[in-house]
């Protein structure tokens, strides 16, 4: 197999070689592979059990045992009914996980992938520290989720590694798939209704299932940080509930240690990227069926380029949690009786799942494509492609610099690099005479209708979601030389408070480690010095003469999204006179902003994306900019308008904002 | 389970076991006659009929190890044809070739015979520092007749206890601190005048008993300035009185466990009390450090067996004025006496429990199939409350060094027996040799209900997967724990050290603790640079209603170690962390002494700590009994 060495900034850890697990699936047979002898070396500690055998563990558990009790005092049921509610609970989630069903899918997926992708590349060297961690400890996956193929991804290449195959997961929606569902659910797919708050019983069920599974090393649980599918391509902030969930084992002293291993899956081309872009435009997401998939096949003749699956290191929880939490306060309660998490507990779980979906940024992937969209979302509706060609360049190493994990092809062309994104992604982009230009821009200035702008939108946050892949990469640096740019005083405590204000503003849109404001100031200013775009003198900034340019790139990255709050604080202030419901709010911001766009008077795209509307949402929320207020079984969200005014002064950048704490800097 | 055929060698072994826990009855041959003629002390002991006949004579290094544990004459050595023979004629394994145990110990630690780490020889007084004497308190010390004494070796016998940083330094360190007094009180009145006299002159006070301590509690504190005076309680040991109305003995604190057995079975009676160092440690100790005996289940810990404690403190003497069974009279005093380890005064009288000794005796032993049906069995015996006098689970590791000390067999047909029930158990019934471990049991009582007894908890036994396994594998469990000792002096000549420690822990932790602690173990040797894979075992040694007593040992080979106690402090250090995260408490019975006072804050909560504080300020404002134990 071939292999090559990626670039890597010193100042990172050093990543490891890929190695292409389609090249061999080429040459041979894929019934034999299907077939082939696989034997898994499993966790040292392992109490064998068959699936049918961790059902009755769980029923038995003196969790479920405990909670029926409860349950059963509090409503004057009689336990044996809510027992029997509990095994169907179990029923509906549990996994039948069945090596046949793996050969099934070991056959057609291998079909299928080799249909759909070029090259599927993993890191062997982190498939090899995995093996190690399953027979040490018990294994937690967290993939980053931009599609539907990264489960069945996983466990594809865990069997063709011969590693122990995971437990998954995954949305109930699947289960409506007829027979598909099922044949999830024997590939190690186990089901999660979306919300259950209230519900004791059921997370009582669940997350004893859960930790059973992991407690005697069943098999690895995996599941996603994000929660759902990223349409946009940016990670989300991570849910908690499961990680609560497989964290606590260790806490009560059930297992030694639990291994979390962060895992990248970067898609050259993601396989639902219309799809998504619908979607934040308000199509409905189409229900998961099986006649469904069955449409979907007529994907199978495109071309979705590389993918890569980057294994990071596996993540010690107990090095994590190693003079942070005291695990004896556990020890006053029996361990069954289920508690709430106290503070310190909930704080650091909530800062490992963010470290945790750091660690996947920090290993995706960046196609040559992404760089390009960057640039083009900067100067829509197309650019010459000289200009292109040369900007990709100087954007390439500027990224490199910024240590992104570029996938650059050895000793090609920059202009032939470009040439073949273009092409591999026809759907986006066109190449029209010198010029490259988003598809349907060939009647420029004709957006005067809805459908139109709502076309223009779809091909537009396509996109966007590959400018998005590598916003990680940036946004530190990008936040800073935003603060330079706005705050007339270069000096460093003015600059530091601006971005502090940016980066709260900005904390549902991209992942910021909680309490971690100056350590990400210090990055980001580390990172433009070394690029030689500002100087620091003494407490000053000062931007160099050649910088000019990489500030201005930077700060135009940035802009489509603070236009796009921008435009929801100007809905909020020019529509808004007693107060809205949530389900009003997406509508009637879209409806606004489409309007702004038919007048002319807003130029980006970003904002109709339902993503940007509830990340900012949530963002005026948090900032009591907004409050929710319930009246009569309904929410109702009221406007602070003058909070709304401070928040527009303080985004242009009129009034400076407050003080943040200045102490550590 | 044992025919009736072979109950009278069962008798024998029971007395044989008796012999070795009071077969020490020859006097020593130089015990110095007493000195000084106590008139008072006879007084008040006027009604005494026992002799006074202590094991332990004022100069201990006549019969005991200067730099190791236990008799001068009693230690594993390997012999010329490279096999493990133990020496002398006290114990059971005493001149008998152990065969199994050289491998054993190559194997499990990576040692080699080749590779000595010998002892020094003999103490070099230039390295034991000079005493600091107040002139004043030894002139008035002489006018009480006291016997005391300033010799180097006296000094520097009393200047430790058995943790493995103490011996190692008696082996090839120093100390920076030792005791510049010894003083050897012979009654409750003596203790009394020492004191005063202490307070007079203030001087710092060390009582000492048996130093057996595994706490650091007889280390000098390397900052104490005063004089420190060791106050040996040995010769304080006659039994003063016995009530066989009310079963009660009143003995004085300084008797050694041993003679306190040997002299109330002369009577008919015993304690039961049976720590694992019974042969060494004092009455007066145990109470000071709430100690627990082996047969707690039918006699009690030492909480449930006393009945009166007299104290002497700065502040004078305290004791209850009346000797009923229970009192409602506030916080038992008592209860500040025991777990005190030396901080507030010294225990010098106890009225104690006594029982007319059992008519029978019998060993036993379950094997399981592993270690999590052996702890589900004793928490089921535990729950049924049919404990025998010991019941303890050893994990694989331990049964396997169990075996390891099987001495030479006699006749061929004892060995073809034990291969037919190694093959019994192994291929017949399946047991994994890796993953089984034993219980080892210890019945007491009248015959027949013993016999009861016995089936009663093999039936529960057999519930779990468990099969029984004779009583000679029982009684070899037993062994271990008066011998361990001795052989960490062996190891310590090959490279090899360790040591034991002990916590108490809810029934539902039990399996959790114990495999967290011994995988930190092996892990932290593992990152502190540890060559050799450790022996890292447990077992479990008592049963209570709600929990049960762990006891870990943990031993290594240090090879390209540049500093092994340093490395092996650490280890232990982050083995209590382990077990304190686990549910596990600070001490079950060893205390807490200075090696686990960093922790007794975060056990005892701070107003705990608070209340300990404002007691000691009350009983010693200023610090007499100053070594710095527990607070």
């Amino acid at each position: 197999m071939a292999s090559k060495t990626l670039y890597a900034d010193p100042r990172l850890k050093k990543r490891d070689d890929f190695e292409d697990i389609l090249e061999e699936r080429r040459n041979s047979s894929d019934l034999r592979y299907a077939l082939r002898c696989y034997t898994p070396l499993l966790y040292k500690g392992i109490t064998p059990c068959k699936a049918s055998m961790l059902k009755t563990t769980v029923l038995k558990s003196d969790h479920v045992h405990y909670v029926i009790q409860q349950l059963s005092k509090e409503m004057g049921e009689s336990p044996d009914i809510i027992k029997e509610e509990a095994a169907e609970i179990l029923e509906e989630m549990a996994q039948s996980l069945q090596l046949g069903i793996i050969r099934f899918f070991a056959f057609t997926l291998s079909k299928a992938f080799k249909k759909l992708f070029q090259r599927v590349k993993v890191n062997e060297e982190g498939i090899q520290r995995l093996q190690q961690a399953i027979q040490e400890h018990p294994v937690v996956l967290l993939p980053s989720h931009r599609s539907y193929i990264d489960f069945l991804m996983m466990s594809y290449i865990l069997y063709t590694y011969d590693l122990s195959l995971p437990v998954i997961a995954s949305g109930m929606d699947f289960l409506g798939m007829k027979i598909v569902g099922e044949m999830l659910r024997m590939s190690g797919a186990f089901f999660m209704r979306r919300s259950f708050g209230g519900d004791k019983l059921y997370w009582a069920v669940f997350s004893e299932y859960v930790k059973t599974m992991l407690r005697i090393g069943y098999a690895p649980v995996e599941f996603f940080l994000e929660g759902t599918r990223s349409r946009t391509c940016k990670s989300l902030t991570p849910k908690l509930g499961l990680l609560n969930i497989v964290t606590e084992p260790f806490f009560k002293g059930e297992v030694f240690d639990v291994s979390l291993v962060p895992i990248s899956i970067s898609y050259e081309r993601v396989l639902e990227e219309s799809l998504y872009a619908h979607e934040l435009l308000g199509v409905p997401k189409p229900k998961e069926t099986t006649s469904g998939l069955l449409k979907a096949r007529k994907m199978l003749g495109d071309d979705f380029g590389s993918i890569h699956v980057y294994f990071g290191h596996p993540v010690s929880l107990r090095s994590l949690a190693q003079k942070k939490i005291n695990r004896s306060n556990f020890n006053l309660v029996p361990r069954h009786i289920p508690r709430k998490p106290t503070e310190d507990i909930q704080a650091f779980v909530n800062n490992t799942g963010y470290r945790m979906v750091r660690l996947q940024q920090e290993n995706m992937v960046v196609s040559p494509w992404v760089l390009i969209a960057t640039i083009l979302m900067q100067d829509l509706p197309g650019v010459d492609s000289e200009y292109l060609i040369e900007k990709t360049a100087w954007l390439r190493s500027l990224a490199l610099l910024f240590g992104a994990f570029l996938d650059w092809p050895d000793h090609v062309p920059t202009s032939k690099v470009v040439a073949s994104s273009v092409a591999l992604h026809h759907n986006i982009v066109r190449n029209v005479n010198g010029r490259v230009v988003l598809i349907d821009e060939e009647k420029p200035n004709d957006n005067s209708s809805d459908d139109l702008v709502f076309k223009k939108a779809v091909t537009v946050l396509m996109c966007a979601s590959y400018r998005n892949q590598i916003m990680h990469v940036f946004i530190r640096p990008a936040l800073v030389a935003a603060a330079i740019h706005t705050v007339c005083n270069a000096r460093k405590e003015e600059v530091f408070s601006y971005f502090n204000f940016l980066r709260e503003l900005f904390a549902n849109e991209f992942i910021f480690t909680p309490g971690n404001a100056v350590q990400d100031f210090e990055d980001g200013c580390y990172l433009l010095v070394k690029c030689d775009a500002v100087q620091i003198l003494k407490q000053d900034f000062v931007v160099t003469e050649t910088g000019q340019s990489t500030i201005s790139f930077l700060v135009a990255m940035l802009r489509p999204f603070l236009e796009g709050y921008q435009v929801v604080c100007k809905y909020l202030s020019e529509e808004v006179i007693e107060g809205f419901t949530e389900m009003q709010y997406v509508p009637a911001v879209r409806i606004f902003a489409v309007k702004m766009i038919i007048s002319g008077s807003l130029k980006s795209y970003d904002v109709l994306s339902s993503d940007m509307q509830k990340n900012c949402l949530a963002a005026l929320l948090r900032l009591n900019v907004l409050r929710k207020t319930k009246l009569a079984d309904q929410i109702t969200i009221k406007v602070n308008q003058a909070a709304v005014t401070r928040l527009v002064d303080a985004l242009d950048g009129k009034t400076p904002v407050q003080k943040a704490a200045l102490a550590r800097l | 389970m044992a025919s009736s055929s072979n109950i009278s060698e069962l008798q024998q072994n029971a007395k044989e076991r008796l012999r070795i826990i009071s077969g020490h009855l020859q006097k020593p041959a130089n015990r110095e006659q007493l000195r000084v003629s106590a008139n008072e002390c006879k007084a008040e002991a006027a009604d005494r009929s026992l002799e006074k006949t202590g094991t332990i004579p004022k100069r201990r290094q006549d019969i005991l190890k200067w730099n190791g544990w236990g008799y001068n004459d009693s230690k594993f050595t390997f012999n010329k044809k490279g096999q493990a023979e133990f020496t002398g004629k006290r114990y059971r394994l005493s001149g008998m070739v152990l065969p199994a145990l050289r491998e054993w110990f190559e194997k499990t630690f990576g040692a080699s015979l080749e590779h000595k780490t010998p002892a020094r020889s003999a103490l070099d007084p230039s390295e034991v520092p000079p005493p600091i004497l107040n002139e004043g308190f030894v002139q008035d010390l002489k006018g009480t007749a006291i016997p005391f004494s300033c010799e180097i070796e006296d000094r520097i016998f009393r200047a430790h206890g058995h943790c493995l940083h103490e011996v190692f330094a008696l082996r090839e360190g120093k100390f920076e601190r030792v005791p510049d007094l010894v003083v050897w009180p012979n009654c409750h009145n003596d203790v009394q005048k020492i004191v005063e006299l202490a307070c007079k002159h203030n001087i710092c006070v060390m009582p000492f008993g048996g130093g057996t301590s595994v706490s650091n509690a007889v280390e000098c504190p390397s900052d104490e300035k005063r004089t420190i005076l060791s106050l040996d309680t040995s010769q304080m040991n006659r039994i003063l009185w016995i009530d066989e109305k009310n079963l009660t003995a009143h003995v004085e604190a300084g008797i050694v466990g041993q003679d306190l057995e040997r002299l109330l079975n002369e009577s008919g009676y015993c304690t039961g009390h049976e720590p694992d160092s019974m042969e060494f440690s004092t009455l007066g100790g145990w109470v000071a450090t709430r100690a627990s005996g082996m047969k707690k289940n039918i006699y009690g810990n030492i909480e449930d067996l006393v009945v009166h404690i007299r104290m002497v403190t700065p502040r004078g003497v305290i004791e209850k004025s009346c000797q009923g069974p229970r009192m409602s009279t506030g916080p038992d005093i008592y209860h500040f006496i025991m777990g005190s380890e030396g901080t507030l005064g010294v225990v010098t009288e106890v009225t104690i429990k006594i029982r007319p000794i059992p008519e029978y005796q019998k060993y036993g032993s379950v094997v399981f199939p592993n270690f999590d049906q052996g702890v589900a069995c004793l928490r089921e015996v535990a729950k049924q409350r049919c404990a025998p006098a010991s019941i303890r689970l050893m994990d694989n590791e331990q049964f396997q060094f169990g075996h390891a000390l099987k001495p030479q067999v006699s006749s061929i047909f004892t060995s073809f027996l034990d291969g037919l029930k190694k093959f019994y158990i192994t291929k017949f019934k399946g047991f994994d040799p890796n993953q089984l471990c034993v219980a080892t049991l210890l019945f007491e009582g009248d015959r027949e209900k013993v016999l009861q007894h016995e089936k009663q908890v093999y039936d529960i036994a057999a519930k779990f997967g468990g099969l029984a396994a004779g009583e000679d594998n029982g009684q070899r469990g037993y062994m271990l724990t008066f011998v361990i000792a001795y052989l960490r002096d062996l190891g310590m000549d090959y490279y090899v050290i360790g040591e034991s420690f002990e916590t108490s822990v809810p029934w539902d932790r039990v399996l959790d603790l114990c495999s967290n602690v011994k995988e930190r173990i092996i892990r932290e040797c593992k990152e502190k640079g540890v060559q050799f894979p450790p022996l890292s075992t447990c077992r479990v040694t008592q049963t209570y209603d709600a929990g049960a007593c762990v006891y870990f040992y943990f031993a290594f080979n240090y090879r390209g170690l540049s500093d092994p106690i340093h490395v092996y402090d650490q280890i232990e250090h982050a083995a209590r962390e382990e077990i304190l995260a686990n549910g596990g408490s600070l001490s079950h019975h060893h205390g807490v002494g200075k090696l686990r006072k960093h922790w007794l804050q975060e056990t005892i909560s701070d107003v705990g700590l608070g209340m300990l504080r404002s007691v000691k300020e009350y009983v010693d404002p200023n610090n007499i009994f100053g070594n710095g134990n527990l607070l």
